[in-house]
């Protein structure tokens, strides 16, 4: 088999992991060899499906021992199986970012005999690069659940970002769909690189050499839609997350099927990518606005409404909250307004410095006021002729023109339309209903 | 009182010169109507007071820039110069008698009309370096690397650390295109030159070989089920394709073939600069 068979297999099989970030490590280009980390993240290149390509996203080998039922991969699976050795994926690595095709490796592998010797593997692949090819670019390599700490922690030092998968957004799910994995198991190595990321902020500080442990931190991804679980228990569970294991980031991956099989959704099921574009929406609320998991859902509303963003849904809910006057509202209210982002809260926020402002202003400093107008004064003055009926308010708001998203395209805009509502039902119980 | 004249300046086109047609409506107390560079065609339409570049007068300015409105400002001043906006050089004399009145606050004036417009030119400027920072590519040629780009902003000064940095061992050129001027490193040092002309070598075979390895991987990583077009370009523009192997039909990468590029470069040239069209609000795992 050629490199060429290797790549596009391996590549293949490894395309189902959303995370392709390569922000969050500022590394400096120095010594032998070639590299950097960029520290916002660079993506070269995006795919036929919109996704970012930043980094070369290849598994070591798709050969795989478990079997977990939504995964290309499981070992029942009848697809064409490749291994690349180190010398040719550090080859490979070396002429992609030489040409400036990547900003570094995304490794991850199927499981080779067990969880230790394939950590050893990773290891002997990502040694060859850093220490013969001297590679100073990023690396984001998966942490095997199940492996040696030891290993773990060299695995660490070796790389710019850590992930272990969560896979499903509950116990249940996991049972069912993944026996081979566990709640404990995926959770322990998380552990694990969050006590060495802590250990090793302290040893920075004492000792000036000390090498640096996934710099860029920890990660995970779920798959969104092969399971009966609520946007409400995930946005739980990823709020959990961030606050217990200090994760940089939780990906969505809606899911796509890619075996048959009794446990999941038929193959003909569409992915509910306008589902995962809610949480992520969501999870930008959370890290970026200051909102909690709380206030967007709970146990009457567990799903997130298809047409309206996690936002705007907010805000029409807490309508006490407003109006807000821009001239004088705080900056952590300015950003629950929908229509204000942080680039347009932080300038109003400076602007207003030099003089009030007013609703031309505000169109001039990125805020986007067909949104933004039915919560804000400027002055104590509402916009001229605005009425804010809950009717007019909601048809305003609804996101009909998200053209980016393939299942939001005008013909499918209508409430119970087929397509988009099995997207949701996907997600077990339908908002609807909530 | 500053007057607004009906005269024009024209001046040589380097920063200097800009500098000392500052110096040149501080002294005279006027608002010239239009600044043009000597190459500029519509110079020739105006009557138009030549301003010598006089390095003494320049300095003067350029030292009295970060006393009268700080070093935030004097850096848009320099962005400002590198950008392709319409009249830069009256936005940006516009922008530095604003500075010298309010001081260091005009930067909070946000929502006025020069600062605004001058923003976001700048704004456009960083957003096309960091675009280069992705897709500029790099064909390698035996020990040395060279790629072509034609941005419409002046971005090498931009990028140039970023490269020098990542390929520090590396010999390489970066030439633009549309400016006709190229950034030559060697291993501890590089210099941004002028260089009116550069045209590639045909690739060798380990080249191809690379090009067509990159080309099986980007096919294999898109995912069918989730294929959104619409997407891909606005996050990639198409005005970057030509400059991209992945996104060349066939399996022979054309990134650095034939010699239409300079038709092309003027073509860019004169399409009017939009600003990208952002997405909605999608915050989605790709992008940060």
């Amino acid at each position: 088999m050629d490199v060429m068979d290797k790549l596009e297999i391996l590549t293949a099989s490894a395309k189902y992991d959303v995370a392709c970030t390569s922000s969050g490590s500022r590394r400096k280009g120095e010594g032998p060899g070639m590299g950097s980390g960029a520290g916002m993240g660079i993506c070269h290149s995006f795919s036929s499906d919109g996704r970012c390509i930043s980094l070369l996203k290849v598994l070591m080998t798709n050969g795989c021992t478990f079997d977990c039922a939504y995964c290309v991969n499981r070992k029942s699976n009848p697809i064409r199986r490749a291994a690349f050795t180190p010398q040719e994926l550090a080859d490979i690595t070396m002429q992609f970012y030489r040409r400036n095709y990547i900003e570094g490796l995304f490794l991850s592998s199927g499981i080779m005999r067990n969880a230790d010797y394939t950590t050893e593997q990773l290891i002997a692949a990502l040694e060859l690069l850093r220490y013969e090819y001297h590679f100073t670019g990023y690396i984001h390599v998966k942490a095997i659940p199940g492996a040696d700490e030891k290993l773990l922690s060299r695995l660490g030092l070796l790389a710019d970002r850590m992930s272990v998968n969560i896979e499903l957004p509950s116990q249940d799910s996991l049972a069912k769909l993944a026996p081979d994995k566990s709640k404990t198991s995926i959770l322990k190595p998380m552990g694990v690189i969050r006590e060495r990321i802590h250990e090793n902020r302290a040893d920075l500080v004492k000792y000036n050499h000390t090498p640096k442990f996934a710099p860029a931190g920890q990660s995970t991804q779920m798959i969104v839609g092969a399971t009966p679980d609520s946007d409400h228990q995930i946005m739980m569970l990823t709020q959990g997350l961030y606050k217990n294991y200090n994760l940089r980031r939780v990906f969505f991956s809606a899911y796509t099927p890619v075996v048959e099989d009794s446990l999941l959704p038929s193959l003909d099921t569409k992915p509910p990518l306008l589902r995962e574009h809610r949480l992520y929406q969501a999870d930008w609320l959370l890290r970026f606005y200051g909102f909690r998991a709380e206030e967007l859902l709970n146990e009457q509303n567990p799903n997130f409404h298809p047409l309206l963003d996690p936002k705007s849904s907010w805000a029409i809910h807490n309508r006490e909250q407003f109006p807000v006057e821009i001239n004088s509202a705080p900056y952590e209210m300015l950003l629950r307004v929908p229509g204000i982002g942080v680039r347009s809260a932080q300038r109003i926020v400076r602007a207003r410095r030099a003089g009030a402002l007013d609703f031309q202003a505000l169109k001039k400093l990125g805020v986007v006021l067909k949104r933004a107008r039915f919560f804000i004064t400027c002055r104590g003055k509402l916009l001229d002729g605005i009425k804010v009926g809950e009717h007019t308010l909601i048809r305003t708001l609804m996101s009909g023109g998200e053209t980016a998203l393939p299942q939001s395209q005008p013909e499918q805009l209508s409430l119970f339309d087929d397509q988009q509502f099995s997207a949701l039902r996907v997600g077990g119980s339908s908002w609807l209903q909530g | 009182m500053t007057r607004t004249t009906s005269l024009a300046y024209q001046y040589d086109g380097t920063f200097d010169g800009w500098l000392c047609c500052v110096f040149e409506s501080y002294l005279w107390k006027e608002m010239p109507i239009a600044i043009h560079s000597a190459e500029d065609p519509q110079g020739l339409l105006l009557e138009a007071k030549w301003i010598e570049t006089d390095p003494e007068k320049a300095a003067r300015v350029r030292r009295s820039m970060p006393e009268k409105m700080g070093p935030e400002a004097t850096e848009w001043i320099r962005l400002g110069f590198l950008t392709c906006v319409a009249d830069k050089e009256l936005l940006l004399l516009r922008f530095l008698r604003l500075g010298y009145t309010h001081g260091p606050t005009v930067m909070d004036r946000l929502a006025d009309d020069t600062v605004h417009a001058l923003g976001k030119a700048i704004q456009q400027l960083r957003r096309e370096s960091h675009d280069y920072l992705a897709f500029l590519r790099f064909s390698v040629y035996g020990s040395v690397m060279a790629a072509i780009i034609e941005p419409r902003n002046e971005v090498l000064s931009q990028i140039a650390e970023h490269f020098c940095e990542r390929y520090r061992n590396e010999t390489f050129l970066i030439y633009d295109q549309t400016h006709r001027q190229a950034i030559v490193h060697r291993p501890g040092r590089y210099e941004i030159i002028p260089l009116d002309e550069w045209a590639p070598p045909e690739p060798d075979e380990a080249e191809e070989k690379y090009r067509r390895l990159w080309k099986g991987f980007y096919n294999a990583v898109g995912i069918r089920e989730r294929r959104n077009h619409k997407l891909r370009a606005s996050h990639m523009p198409k005005r970057y394709w030509r400059l991209l192997p992945e996104m060349q039909v066939g399996w022979r990468a054309g990134a650095h073939q034939g010699n239409a590029s300079h038709e092309y470069a003027a073509d860019l040239k004169l399409r009017s600069v939009k600003p990208r069209s952002r997405l909605r609000s999608t915050p989605g795992p790709e992008q940060y």
